[in-house]
């Protein structure tokens, strides 16, 4: 459902995406690993549209959304979520996911009626606000969630969109050890409704989750595999897991 | 809700009774003053939209209390003194003129926005200081007030109470647009721009109608303006009425309803106030703008009520 052809993105001389072939298959959980600085943010990025490679395609759906910017992509679905939380603080986590909910419904050139009482944005809002366990804080403030709840938020806006693919970036990130089991949990649950990419540090989470691997090093993509192929392979082991 | 009711209540029945007040105690004075100060609370309030909720920070908004004056102006000067129709091509205009201002602006941001705001609104100040037809720098006296047929803006308290009238209007329908689905994307943009972008919003067409919207109401205020001074001048587009504007929003409290009101009366009633005092008024002005600014953080609407996001 996504491929990349021969993707290329510069930072003056730093190649932080350096030709990179990338396959997404229907209802797969795909998780991209690699060490810091590997550019795994950059390749999501050029992925969700909110950086222009410099060369390659990348075609989603069968549609080359190449030229296409990160609004147009969302609106076809592709979602994502960030790695440095990034919600609507000062508006309540209901709001939050009754936005996401109006961007996919569209018709926002509405002027009169008030949002907050239209139940065809607020229900399926908190359907969504219930699914990733935040059903109780709806009326919170978020940016008076806890750092864990925020990250549950997150990913709820993105599933609100109702996507036909997950970009998410660490959505671990900043997590304790509870929270993000927790939040494995809930997207080992996810998985089999959702086609996804994962980008993710925490080994466990992502070998437990993912159906295959491509690991990234220095902008290239030196592997893809299922799991036990990537644990196995001997370069991925040099680069990556063997330093663990 | 209910502090929100007795407040708005409070106003309406303050506001309604000052004529009869102040003609009691021999002070018609204040009539016009208070009127004033309704039409640049409107003025105030639509440029709120923008730079409150729509954190668009334009440093030329009075090129739309310009535009709109004028129109009224130079109808009148060709003999159409008809008021709606007046009022109409006030509205018009100014809404032409914040659409093609806008549709450049706000592909800028930050300090550029601000910027080319300004310059938009210098050009339009010094095309008005040109137009020698229309008094030039000196502007010109309106040949007649704008003919209404049922109210009578000659009429002092008439006219007084069509701009309480309006104001109310113009708050009320600001705060029905920015609750609405477009005011949720427009508030929710300015909060975090990336988010909106994730979940599919393009930010530029919300802002621009909302510029547009700003620019039309400020046109309103400007032809209610040319009436109450019964002139024009090119001083209406200066840069120091903008930054007024700015100051009535920032100094009520951004991104509230009553904001914008309170704002406009504090400050120019602190202004005639000072200007009772000592001719150096400014002196005195400028520090308290700033005290107020760092000390209500949330503007004068934060002491009357809650914010909302």
């Amino acid at each position: 459902m996504l491929e990349v052809r021969r993707l290329v993105k510069n930072f003056g001389a730093l190649r932080a995406t350096d030709g990179i072939d990338f396959e997404v298959r229907e209802g797969e959980t795909h998780a991209i690993i690699g060490p810091n600085g590997a550019g795994k943010t950059t390749f999501i990025s050029q992925l969700a549209g909110n950086l222009r490679p410099d060369s390659g395609r990348i075609v989603f759906g069968g549609e080359d959304v190449t030229p296409l910017s990160a609004p147009k992509r969302a609106r076809k679905g592709l979602a994502r979520s960030f790695q440095i939380t990034s919600i609507y603080p000062e508006f309540s986590a209901l709001d939050n996911v009754a936005l996401a909910v109006q961007a996919h419904a569209g018709h926002s050139f509405r002027f009169w009626k008030p949002a907050r009482g239209e139940a065809a944005l607020r229900e399926p809002a908190r359907r969504v606000l219930d699914e990733v366990g935040l059903g109780e804080r709806a009326g919170v403030l978020a940016a008076n969630l806890a750092h864990g709840e925020q990250r549950q938020l997150e990913v709820a806006m993105a599933l609100a969109t109702r996507p036909r693919l997950l970009l998410l970036d660490e959505p671990m990130a900043g997590m304790g050890i509870e929270e993000s089991q927790r939040m494995v949990g809930f997207l080992a649950g996810l998985k089999s409704r959702h086609t996804m990419i994962l980008v993710e540090h925490d080994m466990d989470a992502v070998f437990k989750l993912a159906d295959r691997i491509s690991v990234l090093v220095y902008g290239r993509l030196i592997a893809t595999g299922e799991p036990e192929a990537i644990r196995a392979n001997p370069e991925v082991r040099a680069a990556y897991l063997g330093t663990d | 809700m209910k502090r929100g009711f007795i407040f708005w209540a409070a106003v309406i029945v303050i506001l309604a009774a000052l004529p009869p007040a102040v003609n009691a105690i021999g002070q018609p004075f204040y009539i016009d003053l208070v009127r004033r100060i309704m039409i640049l609370a409107i003025a105030a309030a639509s440029l709120n939209l923008i730079l409150g909720y729509g954190g668009l920070v334009s440093f030329g908004h009075a090129a739309y209390l310009g535009v709109g004056a004028y129109s009224v102006g130079i109808l009148a000067f060709y003999g159409i003194t008809n008021g709606y129709l007046q009022w109409l091509v006030a509205i018009g205009a100014s809404a032409i003129v914040a659409l093609a201002i806008g549709a450049v602006s706000i592909r800028t941001s930050g300090i550029y926005f601000i910027m080319i705001t300004l310059a938009f609104t210098q050009m339009l100040y010094y095309l008005g200081i040109s137009l020698d037809v229309f008094g030039g720098d000196d502007g010109m006296r309106l040949k007649a007030r704008s003919q209404l047929g049922f109210v009578n803006l000659g009429d002092a308290v008439q006219f007084y109470y069509l701009c309480l009238a309006l104001m109310l209007v113009v708050l009320y329908l600001i705060h029905r647009i920015v609750e609405s689905r477009f005011g949720m994307v427009l508030r929710a943009t300015k909060s975090n721009e990336a988010r909106s972008r994730a979940i599919g919003f393009s930010p530029y067409p919300y802002r621009l109608v909302a510029f547009t919207i700003a620019g039309a109401i400020c046109g309103l205020a400007g032809a209610l303006y040319a009436n109450h001074t019964n002139y024009i001048t090119p001083g209406l587009m200066s840069w120091m009425q903008s930054g007024d504007l700015m100051f009535m929003v920032i100094l009520g409290g951004i991104a509230s309803t009553a904001g914008p009101m309170l704002g406009a009366f504090a400050l120019v009633l602190v202004e005639e106030f000072l200007k009772g005092y000592t001719e150096y008024w400014p002196v005195i002005l400028g520090p308290l703008l700033v005290l107020s600014v760092i000390f209500f953080k949330r503007g004068l609407a934060g002491i009357v009520g809650k914010p909302h996001a």
